[in-house]
């Protein structure tokens, strides 16, 4: 599927060292637009590292990443969130302080239109801007469908929920392409069934997506294609049934111990 | 109705001078909305930034030392090359002062942003100290510890219409005229935007920065912000007291500032101002009823130590969490997760 769709993110070459460790080596693949591509691998294999590389948390030791062209090295991470190419964690974050309702509002931070003048004299623009990102915030929260939630402390919500919110932050930067690292984890297959339907209606509306998951059923369901990273080299890369049958692949989630997988 | 109290406040505030004859109380009241002004502009950066300015009382200084010389002039020899201003009118001194102020905030938030937390605090604390130490020894500008006398009242307008800020009654409308605008500043930047931002960088600057916020931008806005403000405090300390000399940079200020805006709440808008009523009369009243100091200073820290031990994020917060609580239907969860509204 989409063989033909233009190169958005490209990888190329990329290491990461801590120190003595080699967190990823010479890693180098490439997403096209439209996809949904899974990054999978054991723990400790460098998925998130790759994902702070991508998103300017991290400096690559040696390599480029291009996002639709622009090569990332030295971008902040805003600048980059700025591109379209956003991110969510790992561990859940929220603002945990604030109501559902004030972190979507907080996420469309690049969306507002007024200026710091504006804000301090109140302007018609301020004004308008603020309604427009209240309208925006609500639809996002439907899109979720977080709604229900929108005057609720994010902090106190059961995890599932925290992690859409989650979602829902990173949705409202209007990403062109999405980057979700384990977004299921912990969630019970009911909640991992809905996620899996939202994950394909923010596919529907154009955004392209690398998903890093332990989740193998979901991987295998939604992604077009996989890459399978082990300790920070990639070992394999293909559709969902040639990953599932590939030896080198079987023999890493089985020397890590099948639990894992 | 709870729309049209603070307002309400403001009249009863204005109308003081109208009524209150006993000049040593409009002298509290003035010095302690002067407070008050200064931790509000503390509460920008500390509450809803996360930043702590121990040198603060820097930017409070220069304003000071910024309006007074400008409106008395000066001349200094920098290099050997003469260098003098003529005394300007009050209002273009106290302009400048908070224009001075702002783009110190402005160098300080560009340096010690780079690196955040713990090496602003020393930063800040530095730099208050390093300008303690200009005050003190650039004798030929600021007369060091002899201090800059004689510096005159604000006066707006001439003639038949002209509107001194000499004496107490007029400098308090004046002091709360600036208070009001202070706080109004204040409330729309945080209701804003831009106050989004700053309580994203303080709750999760990770998080703050993948939404595609420039955390480093608001640090700074919010820094020239407070910075400018505190220097306005400090030119209408100048213009009030009309002496000035470098203990106005003593680190007792800031910490006085601190301890105001903790205990009334950080982050909130009415924190610094219940703080800065509280700071700002008890010392006055306890001198009033003739206490001898020592047991001022301790009972003005048992006070601090009560409050901050009782009520960890403040007096404000407690009560809206009270009033919060009074409410019928009200979120249970929240409390009865007693860690769940804390940080
Ligand atoms: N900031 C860091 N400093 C040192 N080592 C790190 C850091 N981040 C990750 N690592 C190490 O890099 C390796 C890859 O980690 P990570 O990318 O988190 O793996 P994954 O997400 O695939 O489980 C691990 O060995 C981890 O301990
Ligand atoms: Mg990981």
């Amino acid at each position: 599927m989409n063989s033909s769709a233009e190169t958005v993110l490209s990888i190329e070459n990329v290491s990461v060292h801590f120190g003595g460790l080699i967190a990823i080596d010479g890693m180098t693949f490439d997403v096209r637009s439209g996809e949904i591509v899974g990054l999978i691998g054991p723990n400790g294999a460098g998925k998130t590292t790759a994902f702070n590389v991508i998103t300017g948390f991290l400096r690559p030791t040696g390599g480029e990443v291009r996002y639709r062209g622009v090569p990332l090295n030295g971008l902040k991470p805003h600048e980059i969130a700025q591109l379209g190419l956003v991110r969510t964690f790992q561990r859940t974050s929220v603002f945990q302080e604030r109501t559902v309702f004030q972190n979507v509002l907080t996420g469309l931070h690049r969306s507002g239109r007024s200026n710091l003048w504006d804000m301090l004299l109140r302007t018609r623009r301020e004004k308008e801007s603020e309604r427009e990102l209240v309208e925006t915030a609500q639809d996002l929260l439907r899109f979720v469908g977080l709604e229900q939630r929108a005057s609720e402390q994010a902090g106190v919500l059961p995890y599932g929920e925290q992690r859409l919110m989650g979602v829902a932050l990173a949705l409202a930067v209007k990403p062109s392409m999405l980057l979700l690292d384990e977004p299921v984890s912990g969630m019970n297959p009911a909640e991992t069934a809905r996620f899996v339907k939202l994950v394909e209606k923010i596919h529907h509306s154009g955004v392209t997506i690398l998903l890093v998951e332990h989740d193998m059923p979901m991987v295998m369901e939604v992604c077009d294609r996989i890459v399978v990273l082990n300790y920070g080299r990639i070992i394999a890369e293909g559709t969902p049934s040639e990953i599932q049958n590939n030896p080198e692949v079987i023999r890493a989630y089985l020397g890590q111990g099948k639990k894992r997988a | 109705m709870s729309r049209f109290l603070p307002w309400l406040l403001v009249v009863l505030l204005a109308s003081v001078p109208f009524w209150m004859t006993d000049y040593y109380v409009l002298h509290i009241m003035i010095t302690t909305c002067i407070f008050i002004i200064a931790a509000m502009s503390l509460n920008l950066l500390l509450g809803y930034t996360g930043q702590l300015s121990l040198g603060h009382v820097a930017f409070f200084g220069i304003g000071a030392y910024t309006s007074a010389l400008l409106s008395l002039g000066f001349q200094v020899n920098v290099f050997n090359v003469p260098f003098g201003v003529t005394p300007k009118p009050v209002w273009f001194a106290m302009l400048m002062a908070v224009i001075v102020a702002g783009f110190t905030g402005w160098a300080i938030g560009k340096l010690a942003f780079r690196v955040r937390g713990a090496y602003f605090v020393i930063v800040s604390i530095s730099f208050a100290e390093v300008v303690r130490m200009v005050a003190v020894n650039w004798v030929e500008l600021t007369q060091g510890p002899m201090a800059l006398n004689n510096i005159p009242a604000l006066t707006l307008g001439t003639g038949e219409f002209e509107l001194s800020f000499l004496r107490k009654p007029s400098f308090y409308s004046l002091a709360l005229a600036v208070a009001v605008i202070s706080y109004i500043i204040i409330a729309r930047i945080v209701n804003s935007r831009a106050g989004r931002a700053m309580n994203a960088l303080r709750e999760n600057e990770s998080l703050a920065m993948s939404v595609g916020i420039d955390v480093t931008r608001y640090l700074v806005i919010a820094t020239i912000v407070s910075a400018a403000m505190a220097g306005m405090a400090g030119a209408l300390y100048t213009h009030y007291i009309r002496i000035v000399d470098p203990d106005v940079f003593l680190f007792i200020y800031t910490v006085t500032m601190v301890i105001m805006v903790i205990t009334g709440g950080k982050g909130t808008l009415a924190g610094p101002i219940v703080g800065g009523v509280i700071f700002g009369f008890v010392p006055e009243a306890l001198r009033a009823m003739a206490i001898k100091p020592e047991i001022q200073w301790i009972i003005y820290g048992v006070l601090m130590i009560l409050i901050v031990y009782f009520l960890p994020r403040g007096i404000v917060p407690a009560i809206e969490r009270f009033w919060a609580g009074q409410k019928p239907g009200d979120d249970e969860a929240a409390r009865s997760v007693p860690g769940a509204l804390q940080k």
